[in-house]
């Protein structure tokens, strides 16, 4: 049997209730969770491979054209997927999906009064490589209010989901971009108890990725949980 | 060593990526119906509703399934049982978003018992995760049958569960026009609340 993976550790991920995000009151558990002993059924999890990607899929500019370019401001967004130990995550599914530049997503339910983009859907997906790398390409998504508080506005920001080898390293995040002002403001990102935990959910703007006369680059490193040293009994 | 990145809501506005791309001029790599007429075993839905602390139906809850095949075998690298048999229809992963009421269905295969850590034998189940927005965190937690009463009575996972709340995670088998059914509503939150593990 492989060796089990560490645990979620807590001083990192946000608590279930946090009164401030109001949503977090009628849903957040409020029983303590029952620790599990981890078994085949938490050592593994869906397998993706190329097979789930095309080529396109990274292309957020690309994969939803019906007439043109989409608008705002072309971006990259790259980075690395590993385990705490350093070790990268590859040939691992990443899941992506944002607002376009104006601030509005293309869901049904978002009303936001900001104009939809005909070009622009917003969802994307690749593989990491061998050493862990992905790799997008996006407009920046812009900033839009929600109804948590009075003149509550989300930061810019772009949902992350991850798989990882197990469903025990399963993974939902989002990454934010340094410098937006609204994220002190923000109840969900402050949501996470740990400034150091913060801080490494916004991205570094990179000069050495950003592309002359294209797109700036923006990079976003990603941790997984990682295995522990010793086997299962 | 590096630290975890840290988890964010999914927030309400996932579907056109994860539940429902297809709806959106997309691809969807998961759905709700992980069993083909190719897939061995007994062809079962799982279907229930997501619930909040008021009781009120979740209306954008995503909920992701993983088990294992009629044979008690997950399609994954590291299950490697040779007296477990891989069935190449099954990948055994499923998503759903909720509706407006809240419920959710899948229509899978009952998976087989399978081995549990010292020697013990694990009770048929699904691994189920819970994600929404007002949930920062993902949370997981297992779906047990209702007509397994001898394996669950001598499952790890439910006897570590006090015995006062196991029957949150215990689905009810019910039979309509001949067909299968197991109901398994989640409950985030109150007096009845489902058991939540941390994985």
């Amino acid at each position: 049997m492989p060796n089990p993976y560490k645990p979620r550790d807590w001083s990192v991920h946000p608590p279930y209730k946090h009164d401030a995000y109001a949503s977090t009151k009628q849903r957040a558990p409020s029983k303590p969770l029952i620790p599990l002993r981890q078994t085949l059924s938490e050592l593994t999890g869906p397998v993706y491979g190329h097979e789930a990607v095309t080529p396109l899929d990274a292309d957020l500019t690309v994969n939803a054209r019906r007439n043109g370019a989409p608008l705002g401001e072309r971006i990259i967004v790259f980075g690395r997927v590993l385990d705490d130990d350093g070790r990268p995550v590859r040939d691992s599914l990443v899941e992506v999906w944002q607002a376009n530049a104006a601030g509005r997503y293309i869901h049904v339910v978002d009303q936001h009064d900001a104009p939809i983009d005909p070009n622009f859907t917003g969802a994307g997906r690749c593989l990491t490589d061998g050493e862990g790398r992905y790799r997008f390409v996006s407009v920046r998504p812009g900033e839009y209010p929600w109804r948590n508080h009075h003149n509550a506005w989300r930061p810019a920001h772009i949902h992350f989901s991850l798989f990882g080898p197990s469903i025990a390293t399963r993974l939902v995040t989002q990454m934010f971009f340094p410098g937006d002002p609204l994220l002190p403001l923000d109840p969900i990102f402050n949501g996470v108890p740990d400034p150091e935990a913060r801080a490494r959910l916004v991205s570094r703007f990179s000069i050495e990725e950003t592309k002359p006369e294209w797109a700036l680059a923006y990079e976003f490193d990603i941790v997984l949980r990682g295995r522990r040293a010793t086997p299962m009994e | 060593m590096a630290k975890q990145t840290a988890s964010q809501t999914v927030g309400p506005y996932f579907a056109y990526c994860l539940t429902e791309a297809e709806r959106y001029g997309g691809r969807d790599i998961a759905s709700n119906v992980l069993a083909t007429e190719a897939t061995l075993g007994s062809g079962v839905r799982v279907e229930g509703r997501v619930l909040d602390g008021a009781g009120k139906p979740v209306p954008d809850a995503m909920i992701e399934i993983w088990q294992a095949n009629a044979a008690g075998r997950y399609a994954h690298p590291e299950d490697t049982r040779a007296q477990a048999a891989l069935d190449p229809s099954f990948k055994g992963f499923g998503r759903a978003g909720t509706d407006g009421n809240g419920r959710f269905f899948f229509d899978t295969i009952k998976p087989g018992a399978l081995p549990g850590a010292r020697g013990t034998q694990q009770a048929p189940h699904i691994n189920v995760i819970v994600f929404a927005r007002g949930m920062l965190v993902h949370a997981y937690t297992r779906l047990y049958f209702s007509d397994e009463p001898k394996a669950n009575a001598v499952d790890p996972t439910l006897e570590s569960v006090p015995e006062s709340r196991r029957q949150t995670l215990i689905a009810e088998r019910r039979e309509s026009d001949g067909r299968i059914a197991y109901r398994f509503d989640i409950r985030l939150q109150g007096e009845d609340e489902t058991v939540f593990f941390d994985v």
